[in-house]
């Protein structure tokens, strides 16, 4: 069963593509209307990115992907596509 | 990670000691824009915390919890072999400060005494050192002071450290007795290459002291401090958290066979209410079972666990046998879970000092 579950998380995380981390991103947000968020936005721009929020995006990155995110890949990014990259690069 | 299985030692008794300043999160102005306070309460679950005066140290703390401790458990002072003292705030650079607190409680010069340096994660790292030397059975009574003062090194100008961090102190009780049913687990883990997320840059003596060490700076908003301040990189600390607490949960768990739904009480660290409800979830533990104590204390470094466990459980602890899960994890980086049982043990009220 163990093995069953761990190839379908493999399927998961080969087919990780930008859709699936923008709605996962956009998802941490209450206020901001998913519409307003495309994989190009620079994020921190938007008016309720807060500290609270990368926190949510580093839970986020933690929960689906399995990937750790530092505060310095946060602080480096300036679209959503550049988070989606790093999560990508560290999808083993 | 290494694991440590412990026999025949067991935990009598917590005392702890708060300081009689209590500085309210909503009254730091200065600090939060509108609306700022609150949303910090919110997210961090951080409403009050003690502040140690000018001359109190973590080792005075300490002092009031052991004397209270060592009154009620009736002990003779004479018998108290050995005293570890976990702190990242001693009294002096040298000498230390167990060695001062054998002397001012009384102890017996035969006494055995010990400095450990851990912050988050030092109540279990002091735990599995004094219990592994009182094992050997030619030790039987023991007491482990943790406490500290932080907010002495948190900069009154960073939102990032100075509201959420509090003052106080412990005092734990561990006796000898050969007993099938006296054991603690342990699994611990260290990663240095997290060592600058949480630390104070100048004023050891890979950098000491200079001139420019008192200088403030403004770091980001809201965030302004010396290299003599704690720094404290919320998003990696946090980041570390989620994932290594909850897995150093599940090692010990998995390596001793404990059942995790037959444990009693999950204490973690009390780092902030958001980090710890994540932790928790991963861990699908119910709500009941994982005691917080933020909104009164703060974040109290190594004394987090015991502050807890007293303000939150004493009087199951006094009236109750019962199973105990606790986990450190922080400044290092450096992390560990325990597994013990209490049955009655000793638990006087909070002490203010």
């Amino acid at each position: 069963m163990w093995e069953a579950l761990h190839q379908l998380l493999n399927i998961k995380l080969k087919f990780m593509n930008q859709e699936d981390f923008l709605l996962n991103f956009a998802n941490q947000f209450d206020e901001t209307d998913a519409s307003e968020i495309t994989i190009k936005t620079a994020f921190k721009n938007l008016e309720e990115w807060s500290s609270l929020l990368s926190l949510s995006v580093i839970a986020m990155c933690d929960e689906e992907y399995n990937v750790k995110i530092k505060g310095d890949d946060i602080k480096n990014a300036q679209t959503v596509n550049d988070l989606f990259e790093v999560v990508k690069s560290r999808i083993q | 990670m290494s694991f440590l299985n412990i026999s025949n030692v067991k935990i009598t008794g917590i005392s702890t000691c708060i300081p009689s300043l209590i500085e309210e999160v909503n009254s730091l102005s200065h600090l939060f824009s509108r609306g700022g306070a609150d949303n910090f309460i919110q997210t961090t679950g951080v409403e009050r915390r003690g502040k140690a005066g000018k001359n109190v140290c973590a080792s005075d703390l300490c002092f009031k919890a052991a004397e209270k401790l060592i009154e009620d458990l009736s002990w003779d002072k004479g018998d108290i072999d050995c005293l570890v003292f976990v702190s990242q705030t001693p009294d002096y650079k040298l000498p230390a400060t167990s060695v001062i607190l054998q002397d001012r409680l009384g102890l017996s010069t035969n006494c055995y005494t010990l400095d450990i340096s851990s912050g988050c994660s030092g109540w279990v790292d002091a735990l599995s050192v004094i219990s592994s030397l009182m094992s050997h059975g030619s030790m039987k009574k023991g007491l482990l002071l943790a406490g500290d003062t932080l907010l002495k090194f948190c900069s009154p100008t960073d939102k990032s450290t100075y509201p959420l961090f509090g003052d106080a102190g412990s005092a734990t009780a561990i006796e000898f007795e050969q007993k099938e049913e006296n054991r603690i687990h342990f699994s611990f883990n260290s990663d240095g290459e997290g060592y600058k997320v949480i630390m104070i840059e100048d004023g050891g003596y890979r950098n000491p002291v200079t001139e420019e060490s008192f200088k403030k700076e403004v770091i980001s908003e809201g965030i302004e401090r010396s290299k003599l301040d704690l720094v404290l990189e919320g998003m990696d600390v946090f980041s570390f958290g989620i994932s290594k607490a909850p897995q150093s949960v599940k090692d010990l768990t998995t390596h001793f066979g404990i059942d995790i739904g037959s444990v009693d009480y999950f204490t973690f660290h009390q780092a902030n209410r958001f980090m710890n409800e994540k932790i928790r979830k991963k861990l699908k533990l119910p709500e009941e079972k994982v005691p917080y104590s933020l909104k009164n204390f703060g974040n109290t470094s190594c004394t987090t666990i015991p502050l807890t466990l007293v303000s939150q459980l004493q009087s199951e602890l006094k009236e109750k046998e019962l199973s105990h899960i606790a986990c450190g994890f922080g400044v290092g980086l450096s992390w560990g879970s325990c597994y013990f049982r209490t049955d009655h043990i000793v638990c006087p009220d909070i002490i203010v000092y």
